[in-house]
């Protein structure tokens, strides 16, 4: 199914069509490598009667969508309270030291981008890494090497 | 080691129901069946008699709630059912265990709560980060309508996509139609106009998992379980310095030594507990001195705090509280919305000046422009996100008042690079990382 007829899938689920547009700005990011490109935005728009500039204004509201290219890997690393009294930044410099990038940055080949996000909801399982927007849980720095060597040798 | 009745992971053995067959086969769907015997104002009447109140942070009536929705006919409008699964709360992880764990009681409250208010209507509005969580209630869903137990009520699970001002109410409800997630002027309250402007109520997960359970052991036996005020029990979601984080299912009413040191195994590393934060990081602290308070939502407010969306955050005696204000404030910073000023500069500000005191930049008056910038920021934003980051900071001051002191009559922190929160980076800061900001805190 193309994504214009996901959209249009979509969209019958609202009593406005509108409300489809954060899952409809989520399948054109999947479908454009994790970012939205403003050729993406413009489908959204076209698929929803809405204007690219209406789509860039919710995709620049949420923290999921991003408006620039990401690595093939995106790693995010949990700093809020409980993470950070579990050892969180030590998980992040680890990071940093593995993959050669400062934590905010995408590294030189595409491979990954690095960040420190908000709270994940994880608190109880600290420290929590979305990789992929998939939560790691309970990781500490010794863990890193490990998961940096999966994720290239993959 | 408290008693540990359990009503809303009931039947789980500590694991997980998500096979509908086997959640039938532990009695599963009876309430859902009896409710749709009753009507919708006696299962109203039920919950108002169980005395369960909204899990999510405000403790509102759940009955009472459905009850200021107006009926179909004096408000001929489609009526709906909003459950805000955008679970963002620091310290608060209850929500994606329910959904993971018990996906089907959780199911089964929605159809209950729908039938309730006279709903034809469920959104389930989950965080977009919680992608497990989103396929596991997807499954269960497809099971449910396979089973042709809906009755003609649509659920439509709707994903999120990253902002913690989307767990206000109406801020859910903006972003539910497809706009920037920006919270509205109440009133109207969404009881009468909510979603697409019609009739809504927006429940929490944790009380909506807690409808079936009320409707199948009866209100009164519901009531016996708390204390008063707050009936039941709570999933409390445990973090931090401690031995045994994790969420625990346990009345209301039990202290925060029973949770912390009884089921939670106490601090690590035999060090001392210095702070609690009991309720996710919008709630006033508690000192060490303070461990004996009750969980509950009456006995939290005389100690000058909140049970919030009980996220109980343990404190131990390596963490410098400037940096706790700092960290803490750079979450309301980097969530605020932006609509209502003194919450858009003051939660920034707030920031600035704790920096500055953290640094060892401060002056005397930095400490009274600190409160100041609290006082107002209080009660002038059209919600409570500012108010949080205020009412956090001001508690951290009030309860460590000398450790401010020390910062500015040392010149530098106390702690001498030795904190537990010390060098964190978030996400507010990595993006300064690359652009510097310009704006300076008025001398």
């Amino acid at each position: 199914m193309t994504t214009q007829a996901q959209i249009e899938k979509l969209r019958k689920q609202y009593p406005e069509s509108r409300s489809a547009v954060l899952p409809a700005l989520r399948l054109a990011q999947e479908e454009h490598g994790g970012w939205l490109p403003p050729n993406a935005l413009r489908a959204v728009a076209d698929a929803l009667d809405a204007t690219p500039a209406y789509c860039l204004s919710i995709a620049s509201f949420y923290d999921q969508f991003r408006l620039e290219p990401v690595g093939q890997h995106l790693v995010e690393v949990c700093t809020n309270v409980s993470c950070a009294l579990s050892g969180a930044q030590q998980v992040v410099e680890a990071f940093e030291r593995e993959l050669g990038i400062a934590a905010g940055s995408t590294s030189p080949d595409g491979a990954f981008t690095l960040g420190t996000v908000e709270c994940l909801g994880g608190c109880g399982w600290a420290t929590v890494v979305a990789v992929d927007n998939r939560h790691r849980l309970r990781v500490q720095a010794d863990d890193v090497a490990g998961i940096v060597e999966e994720l290239t040798g993959a | 080691m408290p008693e540990r009745p359990q009503i809303v992971f009931a039947g789980t053995n500590g694991g997980a129901v998500t096979e509908i067959a086997e959640y039938e086969a532990g009695g599963g769907f009876a309430a859902l069946r009896k409710a749709r015997t009753m009507a919708p104002d006696e299962v109203i009447a039920e919950l108002e008699a169980s005395g369960l109140r909204g899990r999510g942070g405000a403790f509102f009536p759940t009955g009472r709630k459905w009850a200021f929705v107006p009926k179909p006919d004096q408000l001929p409008k489609p009526h709906y059912l909003v459950v805000n699964a955008d679970e963002s709360e620091p310290g608060t992880f209850k929500d994606r265990e329910i959904m993971l764990r018990v996906p089907f009681r959780f199911l089964e409250g929605c159809l209950i709560a729908a039938h309730a208010i006279s709903s034809q209507h469920v959104f389930v509005y989950i965080r977009g980060e919680y992608e497990q969580e989103f396929e596991v209630l997807r499954d269960s869903l497809d099971a449910i309508r396979k089973a042709h137990l809906l009755d003609g009520v649509t659920v439509v699970l709707h994903r999120g996509a990253g902002a913690y001002i989307c767990g206000e109410e109406t801020a859910l409800l903006e972003s539910l139609e497809g706009k920037r997630g920006q919270p509205r002027t109440k009133p109207p309250f969404p009881a009468i106009a909510g979603l697409y402007a019609a009739p809504t109520a927006v429940n929490n997960v944790e009380s909506i998992a807690t409808v079936a359970p009320v409707l199948e052991m009866g209100a009164e036996e519901y009531a016996k379980l708390g204390v008063e005020n707050s009936t039941g029990t709570r999933v409390f979601s445990l973090s931090g310095d401690v031995v045994n984080p994790g969420n625990y299912e346990l009345p209301h009413g039990i202290t925060l030594r029973e949770l912390v040191y009884d089921v939670g195994g106490g601090v690590p590393g035999g060090r001392d507990l210095k702070a609690i934060i009991p309720g996710g990081s919008s709630t006033p602290v508690l000192t060490a001195a303070e461990i004996d308070t009750p969980l509950d939502f009456t006995s939290l407010v005389q100690a000058g705090s909140s049970i919030g969306s009980a996220g109980v955050i343990v404190i131990d005696d390596r963490c410098c509280m400037v940096q706790l204000g700092i960290r803490v404030s750079q979450f309301y910073e980097h969530e605020s919305c932006g609509k209502c000023t003194p919450c858009r500069v003051g939660t920034r500000w707030l920031t600035q000046i704790l920096q500055k005191i953290e640094e060892g930049r401060a002056s005397q008056p930095d400490l009274d422009l600190l409160l100041s910038v609290c006082d107002r920021i209080l009660g002038k934003c059209l919600c409570p996100l500012g108010d949080s980051d205020a009412i956090a900071v001001l508690s951290y001051v009030d309860r460590f008042r000398d450790e401010f002191q020390a910062h500015v009559d040392l010149g530098r922190c106390p702690f001498g690079g030795g904190s537990s929160l010390e060098g964190i980076l978030a996400p507010s800061a990595m993006h300064d990382r690359h652009a510097p900001r310009t704006t300076r805190v008025p001398a």
